[in-house]
């Protein structure tokens, strides 16, 4: 059988109650004023966005993408491609668990050849994701150059990589848990640490 | 889902839309230019085929090296199979090879369920005589649900020799699963006895059937059965069941027209309906590779005891 | 020889004293050395098989006829029919002689050929059957079993016939016509395993037809291995016509189903399950056993078929047709017809030993077990429960449907002419 869709940092089970176990390390606000930084980076690191593609790696990641665009829209009025990049087909731990149902593949129009891509995902921790991700770019066209955005890095990183744009560097334990929760997906916005022995 | 596909009766409404599903996020991969994924590097499909059938072993051949697994054709046709070897020692040497999946065409009913006993890896099973043939079901579910958004109570009609079809048994459990409605047409002689317990209606008029159908599959007919006296001649069952251009303007606006192929055109179907707009029959073909990706995917994509 | 506490017929507990292979004393009580404990068991006249493939010659890999009578005598039959289709076909005086010979020879029961109707049971032209029955081999029953003598004709004539020897046509019901290419029986399941149906009809078309010819010629005919509630009907009828019409159930047929072709403890389309006829609907054993239950079908007779494994690991159309049944035949009459409380242990003596040596015209065999008969004795328990280990058969084929599953009773032993050849399970 097929397992339900969790990437490998968080999860979208179980409202995000705090218990003794579990704390939350960004509330609504934070998150929020994170995004917004992020927005201002990015416009300031590509001098306006000017070709820039944004592709969230779902579930999570494809949302903040989407709030990111809508961001940059607003302060800037210029509107930029927005899309999702899943990179299931592209992981090295397939072998692991059960065959996963696919996540959403959806580029814009005009396509990523000469463009810049910013990968935006969710929690940046061992960076195997992203690893995946820019396969799966590889396949799919020949960006100029390709950043990474991230809400959260964990840290524990196994591979060289790290991200451009980061909403909040949060050290962590190995045994413990992130999990985002976001009002498309989960009804708030929150951020919570968990020990490993949470539910 | 199962550790083989052998009878779309084994796929509950879940499986099913799983495989359709991810199938729709497949079907991109074939619009890129790299039409390739990693995602099965190491793994070994053997295609097994005891039937000349190109048009489905290339399919499944495509399917399997787009995940990038490595494919093995084994014909049965002039090698050891032809001089006696049984089912079971060709198994055992496909197991020595160490197939990950065996995707089997073979003319004897029910030998699919005969090779899972033997072989440890995946079976699929891509045609087994007049028994079943799921991933045309699934392609054909994927191809309508297409063309006409969902499948439940959808009127999905289908005619011909349903007695010896695979194709038509197929068809009937995996869409009634689906939730659509299904009515099979054919001469009396073309039905099993036991039709009454299938999950679907049945009827000898088809154009009683034809105006209340959001889909009508014309299934091949094999100019054999009239030796057998199944139905007199060629031109009889082409008036009383083949789908000629009067019976298709008595369709709905929106009603599509499918084919397994291969077709006998002016036979069971008039070319002008098989070339019509509202015709699947070549995005049937590339529907194949596509639900047969989805299939291997989910069969060989994660672990495997 | 004393026989100590035996129940015949499952009456009361007595003690048997054999001499000379013959009974020469029942009482409660028999002073005296020599003896076997029966331990209660039920002792039945020694079982007789109208229908076994023992495969000698021509098919010696899947049995011969030491290792069948080896299995029959494991079973508790002290007589079996050969049938007539080995390789040479067992047509002329010749084979069915080598087949009595080696029954002589090495075999653990009492051996009676059967001989073909047609020569090479090809159904064109009638077999020497008088020279069949005045071998030393003294043939009575003949058949083409495998194949149907189609030809209405030719059956004609071979029912009159041996009437001028008392023989019987034992007939293998199948229209060919209406069973070509047919890998089960036809209905639900064959409909949705996509396999060619097998249908009553061409069963029950050729029991009428043979009926009407046997009541026109005024000859015996005997129906091999009835399978359908249809057939029932038609034999009822027949039989209610006062005409010499005698049929056989296999045990397969009463008690099992076609719906293990499509699910099993041993997968779907497993061969094991293929056989000719082929195992019918639940409303058929039910017809099967109210009729062997009341008489309509004279007697069970196991239809032995031995093959080897490589015939039956295949996939199903390639498979051969057949199951082994020497072995389990009681064992599956007790659960069927006994513990059902359709059958006493005297209805089962009738069915199962004295009514099949009196369709064969055996002499020796299938009496009542009283002082003066011949001592051919079944000794059975039935208070056991045992799970059938194929293993353990002593025919040289294993293609038994019963493989795992728990059956009541055991043979304990088996008395041909007062000399044991098995005792406490075992072939001696």
């Amino acid at each position: 059988m097929v397992s339900s869709a969790v990437s490998d940092s968080s999860t979208s089970d179980s409202s995000p109650d705090q218990t003794p176990l579990s704390r939350a390390v960004l509330e609504s606000p934070d998150i929020h004023r994170a995004l917004t930084r992020i927005a201002h980076e990015i416009l300031e690191r590509t001098k306006g966005a000017d070709g820039v593609v944004l592709l969230g790696i779902p579930t999570r990641g494809a949302t903040l993408a989407r709030r990111l665009g809508d961001r940059i829209e607003r302060f800037e009025g210029v509107k930029i491609p927005v899309g999702s990049i899943d990179i299931t087909m592209y992981r090295d731990d397939l072998r692991l668990r059960p065959a996963r149902p696919l996540g959403h593949t959806e580029l814009p129009p005009d396509g990523i050849d000469g463009r810049i891509v910013v990968l935006v995902d969710d929690v940046l921790y061992s960076g195997r994701t992203v690893r995946a991700a820019l396969d799966a770019l590889n396949d799919l066209g020949r960006p100029t150059a390709v950043q990474l955005a991230t809400l959260v890095d964990r840290g524990h990183r196994e591979l060289p990589i790290r991200a451009d744009y980061v909403g909040k560097n949060l050290p962590t334990a190995k045994s413990e848990k992130v999990k985002v929760y976001l009002q498309e997906t989960d009804g708030r916005d929150a951020v919570l640490l968990m020990k490993e022995d949470a539910k | 889902m199962n550790r083989h596909l052998i009878s779309a009766g084994d796929l509950g409404k879940d499986d099913a839309l799983l495989i359709l599903d991810t199938a729709e996020e497949l079907a991109r991969v074939s619009e890129r230019s790299i039409k390739k994924l990693p995602t099965l590097r190491g793994r070994t499909v053997v295609n097994l085929f005891f039937e000349d059938s190109t048009r489905t072993r290339i399919s499944f051949e495509a399917a399997a090296k787009r995940l990038s697994a490595d494919v093995i054709n084994f014909s049965a046709k002039g090698s050891s199979v032809s001089k006696g070897e049984s089912l079971k020692d060709t198994a055992l040497t496909l197991e020595a090879m160490g197939a990950d999946a065996v995707v089997i065409r073979h003319g004897a009913s029910g030998a699919p369920h005969r090779l899972a006993n033997w072989v440890h890896g995946s079976v699929v099973n891509a045609g087994d005589g007049t028994h079943e043939h799921p991933t045309q079901a699934l392609l054909d579910a994927f191809s309508m649900r297409r063309r006409l958004g969902g499948l439940d109570g959808r009127k999905v009609t289908i005619v011909g020799d349903v007695l010896h079809s695979r194709v038509a048994r197929s068809n009937v459990l995996l869409l009634a699963t689906l939730g659509a409605d299904v009515t099979l047409v054919a001469p009396p002689t073309l039905l099993p006895v036991s039709i009454d317990t299938w999950p679907c209606a049945v009827s000898y008029d088809l154009d009683a059937v034809l105006p209340k159908s959001d889909v009508v599959m014309m299934l091949r007919v094999q100019k054999e059965r009239m030796n057998a006296a199944y139905f007199p001649s060629e031109r009889e069952y082409s008036r009383r069941y083949g789908l000629d251009r009067d019976r298709f303007a008595k369709m709905p606006d929106e009603a599509i027209v499918m084919h397994p192929g291969p077709m006998n055109r002016g036979m069971e179907i008039a070319a002008e309906v098989a070339d019509s707009p509202r015709s699947t029959i070549v995005e049937q073909v590339a529907n194949g590779v596509t639900i047969r990706m989805a299939v291997l995917y989910l069969l060989l994509g994660g672990e495997t005891s | 020889m004393i026989i100590r506490n035996v129940r015949i017929l499952g009456g009361e507990p007595a003690d048997i004293r054999i001499e000379d292979g013959v009974i020469a004393e029942i009482a409660p009580r028999i002073e005296g050395e020599a003896a076997i404990d029966g331990g209660g068991a039920i002792v039945l006249p020694g079982l007789v098989d109208l229908h076994t493939h023992l495969r000698e010659p021509g098919r010696e890999d899947a049995e011969t006829v030491q290792t069948g009578t080896q299995s029959a005598a494991r079973g508790g039959y002290t007589a079996v029919h050969a049938m007539a289709n080995t390789s040479p076909v067992a047509d002329t005086a010749g084979v069915v002689e080598q087949v009595w010979r080696l029954g002589r020879e090495f075999a653990h029961c009492d051996v009676q050929p059967v001989g073909a109707v047609t020569v090479g049971l090809e159904g064109r032209q009638l077999a020497e059957l008088g020279a069949m029955a005045d071998s030393a081999a003294r043939v009575r029953v003949f058949s083409d079993d495998g194949r149907c003598v189609d030809d209405a004709v030719l059956m004609r004539r071979a029912l009159e016939y041996v009437k001028a020897f008392d023989g019987v046509i034992a007939q293998h019901a199948q229209e060919p016509r209406l069973t070509g290419g047919a890998q089960m029986n036809e209905g639900v399941v064959s409909g949705r395993l996509g396999l060619t149906g097998w249908p009553a009809v061409a069963e029950e078309a050729i029991i009428a037809r043979d009926c009407l010819l046997a009541a026109h010629v005024g000859s015996r005919l005997h129906v091999c291995h009835v399978s359908t509630a249809g057939s029932v009907e038609i034999l009822r009828w027949a039989k209610s016509k006062g005409w010499n019409i005698t049929a056989e159930v296999t045990p397969h047929h009463l008690l099992l189903t076609d719906d293990l072709v499509e699910d099993s403890p041993v997968g779907a389309y497993n061969p094991i399950y293929k056989v000719n006829p082929p195992l019918r609907t639940r409303a058929d054993v039910e017809a099967l056993r109210a009729a062997l239950a009341d008489g309509t079908i004279d007697i069970v007779a196991t239809d032995h078929a031995p093959h080897p494994v490589e015939d039956k690991e295949t996939e199903w159309s390639a498979a051969a047709m057949g199951m082994v049944g020497l072995e389990t035949a009681l064992s599956v009459v007790q659960e069927a017809m006994v513990d059902t409380g359709l059958l006493d242990w005297a209805g089962v003596a009738e069915r199962m030993s004295i009514v099949p040596a009196r369709i064969g015209r055996l002499s020796g065999h299938g009496q009542p077990i009283e002082v003066g008969v011949p001592a051919n004795l079944t000794l059975y328990d039935p208070s056991v429960r045992t799970e059938v280990d194929p293993s353990a058969f002593a025919s040289k084929s294993r293609n038994t449907p019963y493989e795992g599953m728990t059956l009541p009773g055991r043979v304990v032993a088996t008395f041909l002419r007062g000399k044991p050849t098995v005792l406490e399970g075992k072939l001696v």
